[in-house]
């Protein structure tokens, strides 16, 4: 055994890399909770690239039969329900890990120097991420898949002067046809995934060269042991965290296949019930939202009126949203990177943060006649409430970054400790 | 006897001609990289088959009763074809205060349907049942007052997607999530009982 490892490690530097990545790469000893869903975006990363391999070798990605195509799977192919169900269970749950693990980067200040980098090609396979849902949504052919693609490649066409042609180009057609569902189908099992796994691995040597953040955002590796060169508040990532990350994989894995086995439409979230409907399209659903981790960005969109014969505000807004995110590094003035040592400014712009994204995704799910019009003797009687409750939030969204220079300035910070805490 | 070999001579290195050198490389592969890419990114235009299928189409419009839509395909998108009654079209004018372009002077319609009834023949309406908001169909309400639409509710179409309300000549209502009317496809009289969508009066086909 010994031997091949040497002959191998004098061709291929396997031992060196499993050392420096793995054994001997030295991660902070106070992770907590908010540290499983890396590793655990990881672990749905690998669902879906196998499930997904499978599901190709039945799916047909012609306008005619793919539809029928995904209800073979789901009918007659030996277990091709639970393959299907994995991998629509694993898109939603790949975006509640991904956006824990965002909002733990919020919480812990991860995108603070020296993590810049990392930060942003996180945001990238963030959006790689919503492109590759996006895409893969098309492909069963379901009435929600249809006019979902229609919204959103439609959002292309409100640019000005050159939106319409844009969208043809994306579409390949006068609508969305046979034509888009092949491309798209072609982005969705090669293009994106490559493109995401250049990007995650790229995620993971900018980690491994900066080191991991900590729940108390001190720089651990600069305070080193001298007689064993290692840092002293870090411990290797092998064997303490491998073990650490298989409980977490162990308790997501028992809620995700309760999930799977139980409840794999999450009542019309994970799969909306227009999607069992074969797209059709002279006829649109009585109510179009798009699946749930969507819906924030969708509630954005629809809040933001048309302004000079154009729609187009709407879509700059909702483009701003998620690209604002790259900017935090720069953006953040604060002494002290963790919540921990953040004073109550911080606190209260991240709170207020979160409760307009977690409400925004709540009112994207429903029409915007959900609570009715403010009626008379109001100064806006004939607006929906739902949409003035949407622009608020809109507003709270967009404040939390740009006051965030002044706020974070500003904030009363308490002293951070020389070493890590508990 | 010592060796006859001549010391390399060290000639320092043009550092000019060197930036000259990469510059011009990677020009020259820049601007043949950028050239290869130009055949992918054409590829992604409708093809002729696509192009075909989005030919002009004929209706017979013959068949089509007084307050009578009928649903036709045009490049994929659905397009009707509405035969207003008498009242319908009186319940137009009406509407103008409450209306966001009742003049149609956004270039949703070809110049010879840009009329208050934004058609050729008066009864005779063709649009695209594409909401001028996010592409989805509106659904023709054309009664009077039903509940769901209020009592002022002289008929129309309403999306049911983001609740855009337009009038019966697919003019849209002041503050709604449509920025625009509906659009109003190219077309022509072949004869009365024959339209062709897809080309104009004018010859154009958009």
């Amino acid at each position: 055994m010994e031997k091949i490892l040497n002959w191998i490690d004098a061709r291929f530097p396997l031992t060196a890399l499993w050392k420096s990545q793995v054994s001997e790469y030295y991660a902070p000893k106070n992770f907590n909770f908010w540290y499983y869903f890396g590793s655990l975006a990881l672990l749905v990363l690998v669902i879906q690239i196998v499930t997904g391999i499978f599901l190709t070798m039945n799916y047909k990605p012609d306008a005619a039969k793919a539809f029928e195509s995904v209800e073979y799977i789901m009918r007659d192919v030996e277990w091709g329900w639970l393959i299907r169900y994995l991998h629509s269970t694993g898109a939603s749950m790949f975006f509640v890990v991904v956006y824990l693990h965002m909002f733990r980067g919020l919480m812990y200040g991860s995108y603070r120097k020296p993590r810049e980098l990392l930060w942003i090609l996180g945001c990238l396979i963030y959006l790689c991420l919503m492109a590759e849902a996006f895409f893969g949504y098309l492909l069963p052919w379901g009435q929600m898949s249809y006019w979902g693609a229609q919204v959103i490649v439609n959002l292309f066409a409100t640019i000005p002067v050159i939106g319409e042609g844009l969208a043809l180009w994306i579409r390949g057609d006068y609508t969305i046809s046979d034509i888009t569902l092949n491309r798209f189908f072609a982005f969705h099992v090669i293009a994106l995934p490559l493109v995401l796994l250049g990007l995650v691995v790229a995620h993971l040597i900018a980690l491994h060269e900066v080191g991991s953040n900590n729940p108390d955002g001190i720089e651990v590796k600069y305070n080193k042991d001298p007689r064993t060169g290692h840092p002293v508040d870090s411990i290797p990532f092998h064997p303490y965290y491998t073990v650490k990350d298989i409980v977490g994989v162990v308790v997501f894995l028992t809620i995700f296949s309760i999930i799977v086995f139980f409840l794999p439409e999450m009542g019309g979230y994970f799969i909306e019930a227009n999607n069992f409907i074969p797209a059709n399209p002279l006829q649109t659903p009585e109510h179009i939202a798009p699946v749930w981790y969507f819906t924030p960005y969708y509630a954005m969109l629809r809040a933001v009126p048309s302004f000079l014969d154009s729609q187009f505000w709407g879509v700059l807004v909702m483009g701003a949203a998620v690209l604002v995110f790259f900017a935090m590094p720069w953006l953040d003035r604060g002494k002290v990177k963790s919540i921990r040592y953040r004073g109550g400014l911080y606190k209260s712009w991240l709170a207020a943060f979160v409760i307009s994204f977690l409400i925004l995704g709540y009112l994207g799910v429903v029409p915007v006649t959900v609570w009715g019009q403010f009626g008379e003797g109001f100064p806006f009687h004939s607006a929906d409430k739902a949409t003035v409750l949407a622009r608020v939030l809109t507003a709270i969204y967009f404040l939390f970054f740009i006051l965030m220079p002044w706020y974070t300035a500003r904030d009363r910070t308490k002293p951070v400790p020389e070493r890590v805490t508990a | 006897m010592a060796l006859d070999v001549a010391a390399p001579a060290v000639t320092p290195v043009d550092r000019r001609k060197r930036r000259f050198l990469v510059t011009a490389t990677s020009v020259v592969g820049g601007v043949g990289a950028a050239a290869a890419m130009v055949p992918f990114v054409i590829s992604f235009w409708p093809s002729a088959r696509a192009k075909a299928a989005g030919a002009p189409i004929e209706v017979d419009i013959s068949k089509v009763e007084l307050g009578q839509k009928i649903d036709v395909e045009w490049r994929g998108k659905v397009c009707w074809v509405i035969n207003r009654t008498p009242p319908m079209l009186a319940s137009l004018p009406k509407l103008d205060d409450k209306l966001a372009d009742p003049n149609s002077n956004s270039p949703q319609q070809p110049a010879y349907c840009k009329n208050q009834h934004r058609s050729i023949k008066p009864a005779m309406f063709v649009a695209v049942g594409i909401c001028s908001h996010l592409g989805c169909s509106p659904t023709f309400r054309p009664e009077i007052a039903p509940a769901d639409l209020g009592g002022d509710w002289l008929g129309g179409f309403f999306c049911p997607c983001h609740q855009s309300k337009f009038d019966l000549a697919g003019r849209v209502y002041q503050g709604m999530p449509a920025p625009t009317n509906l659009v109003v496809p190219p077309h022509k009289y072949l004869s009365d009982a024959k339209i062709v969508i897809g080309i104009g009066e004018d010859g154009k086909d958009s």
